[in-house]
Order: structure tokens, then C-alpha cells, then sequence
């Protein structure tokens, strides 16, 4: 049995730009295996990116990332770039979920889980078919199981994504404003399936502007602003007592977010 | 006017037409089955991020879209064959030219198709872990595909018109039947006008399937 204290993800001097545009400036970070880290900051503040980073849908300029037991390198000392088939067995290393679901509209939401391990992993069908099944009535959507994506309302769309993702097992879980695109009412039900997972020891990195949700569910809070981490550690401290003045300025867009916090309490036991 | 309109006379001369009918449906099923091949390879290569093969294929795409396909035909048949110094049969160069001038129209059509699908969907193939050939073909085509129909339909439709340009070369297709036909009878007017109707009958039928396809196509996105 592995340490619970395993690193799954680990992040060294990290740079990407957009022509000119310099967006992450050197961002470290290790995540160990069941941690869940939140990543907030303005935005434009680079926490997608580097969201995105992690997952290699945007390619870094330089730095190293690991998640789970594969590593790659980027930079001037590596010029090669990475082959199709490497950058393909390391994303499907981390789960993503994106903030407009990004569901395949050809598909029904049966054949959208099973994609992954059918074309992906090789997996005989009818075994995907009862992973998918299983992981569609984890988050509560066994019924739905031959609909298209179109008849989804937004937070059942965002549950088929994330049981798209868990899948194809990866070692981490990534989540990127998953409920901006939601209306406030269905928001509940994402976040509640999001905190099972974190229950049931996922490694998770979320970004959000769901502060509350932050609070309750996050072992590390990130602050990121400029493209660099201006502040890290438990919710208690960067949250509640946070030492940076930018990130007191942000965090007062969000005042009053304990009654936040409460109300986030009380929509999930609605469903 | 006193022109005296005499349709009678060309049913004399129907076997001729059939002959052209058939000619002109073949040259272009063929040249739109090779078309479809090459403009395929071609609209992948052109999305490629490799300069070396896009660069050619670019090249090959636009001087065939951007030059007469009369010019071609004309081109391909006298001046050619000056160049490597083989003979080329009249039906050989004007198929040539058929084929490489609708292959890059579909070259393009296929490769607007692809970059026409939203981001999102590359970005969720690549995070489940497939390599480009797996999300091309299982989720970007499927639904490029769609979205190719109308306008390749459309460009098939024009191929068939494209074919009466072969009568330059004297190849038996539908115009080249009516200007034989023209010349033993010295009656244009009435044959140009069945040349008009034959292609008509036979593209109408096409446009409306052409239609239903993209309704029923429309219905399922």
C-alpha cells in the first residue's frame, strides 16, 4: 500500500507564455496523494493555464511536471518535443473537467463515459459498460444513461463529464470553473459530487470562484496572481487571516463568503 | 421573331445524347471518388503544424482553386505533354483536371469542416488520452462530417456542370454531343436548349436530396 503522503503531482519553475505574453512566472507545487488544492485569483491571474499546464493541453516553455509516476520535461535543455502517443499516456494520467462540460454531442451520456476506456484503455465493451454504469449512478444519473448531451440540464451535463473522467482512473482529478457556466441552483449538485470525491481520498485540483465551497473542501488554498503563487497553506490561514494585500482585495470581492459557505451547506442537503 | 422552334427533328439524334449523358456521369463520379481521396489527404495535410507538408499541399490547393479549370484542361492536354514528353489521351488530361481541381475545393471543405469544431471538443478528447488519429476519427470527424455535407454537395453538383468543359478537348460528353448534333443540323438554338434541360433533369433531383440530407443531418445535431 502506498504512503498516503505520496507525491501525485509535482511542479517545478513552470513558465508559459502566449507570444509575449508571459502568464505563469515560475510556479512550484507539490500535491500529495488525497490532497485537495484549491486554486483561486483574479482572472487573467494564469490558474487556468496552469490548470491547463498540469494536464498538457497547453504546452509549457519550460519546468517539469509529474503527475502520478510520469514525468516530462520541457525547456531549452529539451528541445524534443514530446510525441503524440507520450503527451496522449500522460493526459490520460489526470481527469479534466472544463467549465462548459465539453460533453461529445454525438454520443449518448452512456457512450460519452465509455469512450475513454474503449478507445483509450482497449477495454472490452461491455466492461466499460458497467464502469460507465456504475460511475453514472455514483453521481446520481443512472436514468440518463441513453440520453444525448443536449437533453442535459447544465449540472447533470457537468456530472456526465466528471464521470467521463473518473473513467479512465486517473491518478488526479483537475477541475476548472466547473460551476461558472451552471445557474446558481444546479451548482449544488456539482459541488456535491465534487465532495464525495474528495471524501473518498481523489487528489484534486480545483480552481473556482466558489470561496466557500474552497473553504470547506480544500487542504491547500493557492493564491495566484500575476502568475506566480502570492500565498499558500491551509483555508484557516489564507483565507481567513491572509497576510497579502492583494489577496485581502480579492478576498473582499467575496465578503461575507462564510454566509456563502452556509448557503452552499443548505443546497446540497436539498438534493 | 420569326424563328420557326423545332424540337422534332433531335429525337433523330437521341442515342447520341444518351452516349453523352453517360460520358459526362462518368467523368464525374470518377474524378469526385479520386477528388474525395486526394482532397482528404490534402485537408488533413493542411492542418498539419509540419511546414513541409502543408506548404506543398497549400501550394497544389490554391493554384488549382485560384486558375480556369478551362485553363487547366487546355493546360494539362497541349502543354504537359511538351514537358515530360509523353502523350496524354484527351480523357486522361481533361480527368486529371477534373480531379485535381475539385480535390482541392474538397481539401478545403474538409479542412474548414475540422477547424469549424469548437475547442472544447479537442480539449476533452486530449484530456481522456487519445492520440490525434483516435480523436479524429472517433470525435472530431463524426461531427465534421456534418457540417461538410451541404457544401460538398454543393461543389459536387458544379462538378457535374464542370464536365461540359471537356468538349474542348472533343471528349463525347454532353455539350460535345450537342455541338456535333449543332453542326449536322445547324439547329443551336433548340440543341443548346436540350443540352440545358438534360442537365437540369439530372441535377435537380440531386439538389433536392442534396436538401433532405442536410435537414436530416441538421435535425441531429
Amino acid at each position: 500500500m502506498p504512503l498516503k503522503n505520496k507525491i501525485m503531482i509535482k511542479i517545478a519553475d513552470l513558465y508559459k507564455s502566449f507570444g509575449s505574453l508571459e502568464v505563469l512566472k515560475g510556479i512550484s507545487l507539490e500535491i500529495s496523494r488525497g490532497e485537495v488544492v484549491v486554486i483561486i485569483g483574479p482572472s487573467g491571474s494564469g490558474k487556468s493555464t496552469l490548470l491547463r499546464c498540469i494536464n498538457l493541453l497547453e504546452e509549457p516553455n519550460s519546468g517539469q511536471i509529474q503527475v502520478g509516476d510520469k514525468v516530462i520535461t520541457f525547456g531549452v535543455t529539451h528541445k524534443r518535443v514530446p510525441s503524440d502517443k507520450e503527451l496522449a499516456a500522460f493526459r490520460a494520467n489526470a481527469g479534466m473537467i472544463f467549465q462548459q462540460f465539453n460533453l461529445f454531442p454525438h454520443m449518448t451520456v452512456l457512450q460519452n463515459v465509455m469512450e475513454g476506456p474503449v478507445t483509450v484503455k482497449r477495454m472490452p465493451r461491455a466492461e466499460a459498460e458497467t464502469l460507465a454504469l456504475e460511475l453514472l449512478n455514483k453521481v446520481g444519473l443512472a436514468e440518463k444513461t441513453n440520453v444525448y448531451p443536449y437533453n442535459l440540464s447544465g449540472g447533470q451535463g457537468q456530472r456526465v463529464a466528471i464521470a467521463r473522467a473518473l473513467a479512465m482512473s486517473p491518478a488526479v482529478m483537475l477541475f476548472d470553473e466547473v460551476t461558472s457556466a451552471l445557474d446558481p441552483e444546479l451548482v449544488g449538485e456539482v459541488l456535491g459530487v465534487m465532495e464525495n470525491l474528495a471524501k473518498e481520498g481523489m487528489t484534486m485540483v480545483v480552481v473556482t470562484h466558489e470561496i466557500a465551497f474552497a473553504h470547506e473542501i480544500a487542504d491547500q488554498v493557492l493564491f495566484i496572481d500575476d502568475g506566480v503563487i502570492m500565498e499558500k497553506g491551509p483555508p484557516s490561514e489564507v483565507l481567513e487571516n491572509p497576510s497579502n494585500p492583494r489577496l485581502s482585495t480579492f478576498l473582499t470581492r467575496f465578503h461575507g463568503f462564510i454566509e456563502q459557505f452556509q448557503n452552499a451547506e443548505s443546497k446540497k442537503t436539498g438534493i | 421573331m420569326g424563328y420557326q422552334w423545332d424540337f422534332y427533328f433531335i429525337w433523330g439524334y437521341y442515342n447520341l445524347f444518351i452516349e453523352g449523358v453517360f460520358i459526362s456521369l462518368g467523368f464525374c463520379v470518377v474524378t469526385i471518388a479520386i477528388g474525395l481521396i486526394i482532397g482528404l489527404f490534402c485537408g488533413l495535410s493542411l492542418l498539419s503544424r509540419h511546414r513541409l507538408l502543408s506548404f506543398p499541399v497549400r501550394s497544389y490547393v490554391e493554384v488549382f482553386r485560384c486558375t480556369p479549370l478551362l485553363v487547366q484542361i487546355i493546360w494539362i492536354y497541349y502543354a504537359l505533354p511538351v514537358i515530360i514528353n509523353i502523350n496524354i489521351p484527351a480523357y486522361l488530361a481533361g480527368g486529371m483536371a477534373l480531379t485535381c481541381y475539385i480535390s482541392s475545393f474538397y481539401a478545403e471543405i474538409f479542412r474548414g469542416g475540422v477547424i469549424s469544431i469548437e475547442r472544447g471538443q479537442w480539449d476533452a478528447a486530449r484530456a481522456l488520452g487519445m492520440t490525434y488519429p483516435q480523436l479524429m476519427k472517433r470525435i472530431i470527424l463524426p461531427q465534421a462530417i456534418k457540417r461538410m455535407v451541404p457544401p460538398f454537395m454543393n461543389q459536387s453538383v458544379i462538378q457535374l456542370k464542370n464536365t461540359s468543359l471537356l468538349s474542348i478537348l472533343a471528349v463525347g460528353d454532353i455539350l460535345y454531343q450537342g455541338s456535333v448534333i449543332t453542326s449536322a443540323t445547324y439547329r443551336p438554338l433548340e440543341v443548346y436548349t436540350i443540352v440545358a434541360i438534360i442537365y437540369f433533369v439530372i441535377l435537380y433531383p440531386l439538389t433536392i436530396l442534396a436538401q433532405r440530407l442536410e435537414a436530416r443531418v441538421a435535425t441531429k445535431e
